[in-house]
């Protein structure tokens, strides 16, 4: 391996989350020799501590969460209890096992795994810092920034990992514990909110906005939060988190509710879940003048061409939506514009939300809301769970599925779906807006009966104003 | 290595740029990082770089031909490396709505079926019986309500296929196809010109502007008596250093002042928030030969009127010659548009969005007005503001006005 030509190569990755791996297994299939730096464990946050294990975490409360309607299929089990920790050791090993997948894909590929910390260091140029301090220079014809993002620190919120909680602490833990405090009522917020829930912690939530998921439609925030209430947890929205106090035995935390009277509670631990900031700090973006944003996100063109030629910037850390499906798919994008492969460009507006909690939420495109604001003449289409065979056959039929179309052409401006496997289903949305579908094409395109996906053709004819089993 | 030279988005909403000139020749060494060309963007002149190094082999997009961003425009690679195989963009691609040709005057849009009808009819390909034409639903859909026919349309979906932006395009293309055949006469009715880039920029920044921006107008007279004289003295101060100040000057060091005194008026609408900003930059319209370009004073609450002066005077003289850089133009919190030396006496001007205010400044006017049950003849000066309504009310806005009249009537209040 020691092959002199590995010193430079056609394109070297900095991080191997889903923007980077994407990218440098593209650049290989291009033909390019292609490298990727990462300092931790391949896959990043998506594979190790995000993403992925939340969702191993998931499946087991929902199976917990099930066990209360057992007797009626059947199944009578006395004394069930609930053990967060073995769900928890499941979930480090479908982390470990996905992120080994990467090393093999990497090695199929020939693409080099190069281990450390990447910065730049001028053009062209990445020095790799490896774990005993030794320094080498690596050259590349092209680079990308993939170096993701970080839960946020609020200065009255300070992370610590031990009493106070990012997503990465909330993963570690092998009791539930009894009580615990959620900073924040975004997707990661609410998904941990889920798990704690089901394996019997007493869970707070606190949002500044005015309600939680607050990228979602407002429906859809209100019938979340009407259903998490009725689970037994607290929510506080319009709240102002205002300090957490941290003692031996667990922290005291204060905030202020909506008619702005402050209360303190008592509580074992706190999870902060205010949104993450960009890594780009120690990337040695001045060592060739690099632009970012405001908020350190490096500021890239359509094709995430930074400032400097022949340096990109993907995911998280070139900003837009934080996700990994958004990630990858501008690895892809970019790759394939420094090869002239292709020159296509990431649709931002087409780039679907999903929360994994239980019920499921999955949206792409405007909220009605939001369309109305756009000016749009819409018309709104919604259909309940309840009316769909498959869902209440298979006892899962809360929630709906909300399709808001442009009246005088048909486009699908936006879906939001509540409800067992939104989260899948929304790719069908997905697809008919990337195609230019209108809502007749959903409709008239036969859907197999009886399925969840009927409630894709129902929701279409909805908003059409003829659903049939309404 | 093969590189293929892309036209590139040069701007934040550049779709297609105009080859100015080449600044190298096929057969040219080029090392990467060189300047390639000059391409004029919807905003200014900039210059394309290489990204590769080896022999500028092939050029595909001659001077003054326009490409949409991404079309391979030329080649570099080593002087015997094959290059056959790449096509490049030799001008137009058809994807930009172009002229009307002489031949397609007499063609008649194809007449909707049914408009409004629930079903989408096949429209075009089989009318026409010319084969299958690649639409999208949603492209089809507008075809028929637009009355275009598909077959004219050039696709820039995937492997040619017609989507809802080739149809945008398309819409004004059509108007002047359908003008043309109702003039008879053999004598040119009118002449059409092509559209700038520019130009472009201009009418879609304009169209959201208006439409989705409910604005509204509050106007102002201001006694402009005591800054004529500030102005008189403060250049008979600079007389010798060879500055000059114009009352434009004075208004825009004013309109700082008081947006600090109104950070509200200062903002921008983003559907979840508004962003109210503390420092003032502030857009300044410079007309220019192909329209207009609005360069920006950054912080301008913070700078004194000669910088100010001397900043308007070196931004406006590069956007003349389109030598503004991206971050130049953009980034402003509120803008100020000036028509007085044209003898304009009071207009409205359209917000350049996301700001949520921009001030018309008219001429100054000798007005008789009654001072103190007398009439008395004062120079008088008509601004208006356009709000934002989604981020300004009313009577914001007139507080703001008001303190601006009262600066303007008072300059030494700027300095408080």
């Amino acid at each position: 391996m020691s092959d002199k030509k590995s010193e430079r190569f056609d394109l070297i990755v900095v991080g191997s989350g889903p923007g980077g791996y994407v990218a440098a297994i593209r650049a290989a299939q291009l033909g390019l020799t292609a490298a990727c730096i990462e300092k931790d464990e391949l896959g990043g946050v998506c594979l190790n501590i995000g993403c992925i294990p939340t969702k191993a975490l998931l499946s087991s409360a929902l199976l917990v969460s099930e066990m209360a309607g057992a007797h009626e299929h059947g199944i009578i089990a006395k004394d069930v209890s609930f053990d967060l920790g073995p769900a928890q050791a499941r979930s480090r090993q479908v982390a470990a096992q996905m992120a080994k997948g990467i090393a093999h894909l990497f090695k199929k590929n020939k693409v080099t795994h190069l281990r450390g910390v990447g910065r730049l260091k001028g053009r062209g140029k990445i020095e790799l810092e490896t774990k005993d301090g030794s320094k080498t220079i690596y050259e590349a014809k092209n680079i990308i920034l993939a170096t993701g993002s970080r839960p946020r620190d609020l200065p009255v919120l300070k992370i610590d990992e031990d009493r106070i909680w990012s997503s990465t602490g909330a993963l570690m833990q092998e009791k539930a514990p009894e009580s615990l405090f959620i900073v924040g009522a975004g997707a990661i917020g609410m998904e941990f909110a889920d798990v704690y829930n089901a394996y019997g912690s007493k869970v707070t939530v606190v949002e500044a906005l005015e309600r939680i998921l607050p990228l979602e439609d407002a429906e859809v925030s209100k019938f979340m939060e009407r259903l998490y209430k009725k689970r037994g947890m607290k929510i506080h929205t319009g709240a102002q988190f205002k300090q957490a106090k941290t003692s031996k035995d667990g922290v005291s935390v204060t905030f202020e509710d909506r008619k702005g009277n402050e209360q303190t509670l008592d509580v074992d631990y706190v999870l902060s879940a205010v949104g993450r900031v960009p890594n780009s700090e120690d990337l040695g973006l001045d060592s060739v003048d690099a632009k970012v944003d405001e908020r350190g996100f490096v500021l890239v063109d359509r094709h995430l061409s930074t400032n400097v030629p022949g340096l990109y910037a993907i995911g998280d850390v070139a900003g837009h939506q934080l996700l990994a499906h958004k990630a990858s798919h501008e690895g892809v994008t970019c790759v394939e514009h420094i090869t002239g492969h292709s020159h296509g460009m990431v649709d931002y507006d087409n780039v679907p939300n999903c929360t994994y909690c239980h019920p499921e939420v999955a949206s792409v495109g405007l909220t009605e809301l939001q369309a109305k604001e756009m000016g749009y003449d819409i018309e709104v289409g919604k259909f309940p769970w309840a009316a769909i065979g498959r869902a209440v056959a298979s006892g899962h039929s809360d929630g709906f599925i909300k399709v808001i179309r442009d009246k005088q052409f048909s486009e699908i401006l936006g879906a939001h779906i509540v409800g067992p496997h939104a989260t899948e289903l929304i790719g069908e949305f997905v697809i008919g807006r990337h195609l230019e579908s209108t809502v007749e094409e959903l409709e008239k395109a036969m859907h197999p009966h009886p399925t969840l996906s009927e409630g894709v053709a129902e929701s279409a004819l909805a908003s059409l104003g003829r659903p049939i089993h309404i | 290595m093969v590189t293929k030279v892309h036209m590139e988005a040069l701007s934040p909403t550049m779709e297609e740029g105009q080859l100015v000139q080449w600044l190298k020749s096929e057969g040219d060494e080029i090392s990467s990082g060189d300047i390639l060309a000059e391409i004029e963007t919807d905003k200014a002149t900039m210059e394309l770089v290489a990204r590769g190094d080896g022999m500028l082999r092939k050029i595909f997009l001659d001077a003054g031909g326009v490409s949409v961003v991404g079309a391979v425009i030329a080649v570099i690679a080593a002087a015997d490396e094959d290059i056959s195989d790449i096509e490049g963009s030799s001008d137009g691609n058809g994807t930009q709505p172009a002229l009307p040709e002489e031949s397609s005057a007499g063609t008649e849009p194809v007449a909707p079926e049914e408009p409004g009808a629930a079903t989408t009819p096949e429209i075009a390909a089989d009318t026409q019986g010319a084969g299958r034409v690649k639409a999208s639903p949603l492209a089809r859909r507008l075809a028929t309500e637009m009355g275009v026919d598909l077959l004219t349309i050039k696709g820039s979906g995937p492997g040619g296929r017609v989507v809802k932006r080739d149809l945008e395009g398309a819409k004004t293309a059509v108007s002047n196809a359908a003008a043309t055949t109702t003039w008879t006469s053999g004598e040119n009715e009118y002449e059409d010109l092509p559209t700038s880039q520019m130009r472009k920029s201009i009418a879609k920044r304009l169209v959201t502007s208006i439409g989705p921006v409910p604005t509204f107008y509050l106007t102002v007279e201001v006694d402009m008596n005591r800054v004529i004289r500030a102005r008189e003295s403060m250049n008979n101060m600079l007389e010798e250093d060879g500055y000059r100040i114009s009352v434009n000057d004075i208004v825009l060091k004013a309109v700082a002042a008081a947006l600090r005194q109104h950070p509200n008026c200062n903002a921008q609408w983003h559907d979840s928030f508004v962003r109210r900003f503390n420092a003032v930059h502030l857009g300044v319209a410079v007309a220019i030969d192909e329209g207009l370009i609005t360069p920006v004073i950054r912080n301008a609450h913070a700078k004194g009127i000669m910088q100010i002066a001397a900043e308007v005077r070196e931004l406006a003289g590069r956007a003349r010659t389109k030598k503004l850089m991206p971050d130049e133009y953009t980034g402003s919190t509120f803008s100020v548009s000036n028509l007085g030396m044209f003898g304009i006496q009071e207009f409205t001007a359209i917000i350049n969005p996301p700001e949520a205010g921009i001030l018309a400044v008219g001429g100054i006017e000798e007005t008789p007005v009654v001072v103190n049950g007398e009439v008395k003849v004062c120079p008088r000066m008509r601004i208006t503001m356009s709000c934002d309504h989604r981020v300004i009310d009313g009577a914001q806005g007139a507080r703001f006005l008001a303190t601006l009249k009262s600066m303007l009537e008072e300059p030494t209040a700027i300095l408080l």
